[in-house]
């Protein structure tokens, strides 16, 4: 698997490129993919988003999904690298579908559409900065952490 | 019911989501997520499309919960805007965050549009 972000001159071919790809990395993505969309799902029935609300369901699935992607790529990367997958399987995977962007897209064009425009700017950049937030905290606990335990 | 077709979606975007990142890389290198940005203004776009044309509840719970929801992601957008951060690339991180914005919505109004044009 090419590891390098920017491949040398002689770069592979992108068919090898993909080919590289562990058929089981592509599994754990899927799988992954599905237990977290389901998450997500069960958070949509407990929460169900209204037009003209605040959609706390989606909201909920990114801040959530931004502290543990925090945590988990620290994890993954400066803590326990190596595993290969790890990233996939949590990462891409489980996180990647339990939080969603085309929702909040979707949320941001209903909550305008409804003539609520100022709950429209304010649930777009409310999600931004919780994801972001919360994301810098799962960082810095789970650095805070590894330190303690050295 | 519902479940299955949520998983089966997701079980599609989410390698999606994964190859399509490799194949931005491929081409444009890692210097900014091009990746991401392209599955989250892909998945917008057809959300939205669904979102106004109301195709039913089977076809939301497939296409719009499963697999858009499993094809775009928020924290893999916060991760990789928090790195370039990190790294002190302030414009880039600013700017991947106001072309994620731009281009969802952007995608997200055409895909409506194109809903209604159809007749939705």
């Amino acid at each position: 698997m090419p590891a390098t972000p920017d491949p040398p001159e002689p770069r592979p071919t992108l068919r090898d490129a993909l080919r590289a790809v562990p058929v089981t990395v592509l599994a754990a993505v899927s799988l992954g993919g599905v237990i977290g969309s389901l998450a997500r799902y069960g958070l949509l029935l407990a929460l169900p988003p209204e037009p003209g609300r605040f959609d706390l369901a989606v909201f909920t699935a990114n801040t959530l999904g931004g502290l543990l992607i925090g945590a988990l790529m620290v994890a993954a990367t400066e803590i326990a690298p190596g595993r290969r997958h790890l990233r996939p399987f949590l990462g891409v995977g489980v996180l990647g579908g339990f939080t969603t962007f085309s929702t909040y897209i979707v949320g941001i064009g209903s909550a305008a559409a409804a003539d609520a425009a100022l709950l429209a700017v304010a649930y777009a950049f409310a999600t931004i900065a919780a994801a972001l937030t919360a994301a810098a905290l799962g960082m810095r606990a789970t650095r805070a952490i590894a330190r303690r335990r050295r | 019911m519902t479940l299955l077709l949520v998983a089966l979606g997701a079980a599609v975007g989410a390698p999606a989501r994964f190859l399509t990142d490799l194949v931005a890389a491929h081409y444009l290198g890692r210097a900014m997520p091009w990746g991401t940005l392209a599955v989250n203004t892909a998945g917008s776009g057809l959300a939205a499309f669904l979102a106004v044309a109301a195709t039913g509840p089977a076809w939301t719970a497939l296409l719009s919960i499963g697999f858009c929801g499993a094809l775009t992601t928020f924290s893999t957008l916060s991760w990789e805007t928090l790195r370039l951060a990190e790294d002190g690339r302030w414009r880039r991180a600013a700017a991947n965050i106001a072309l994620n914005l731009a281009g969802g919505l952007t995608a997200g109004l055409a895909g409506a549009a194109l809903a209604r044009l159809l007749g939705y």
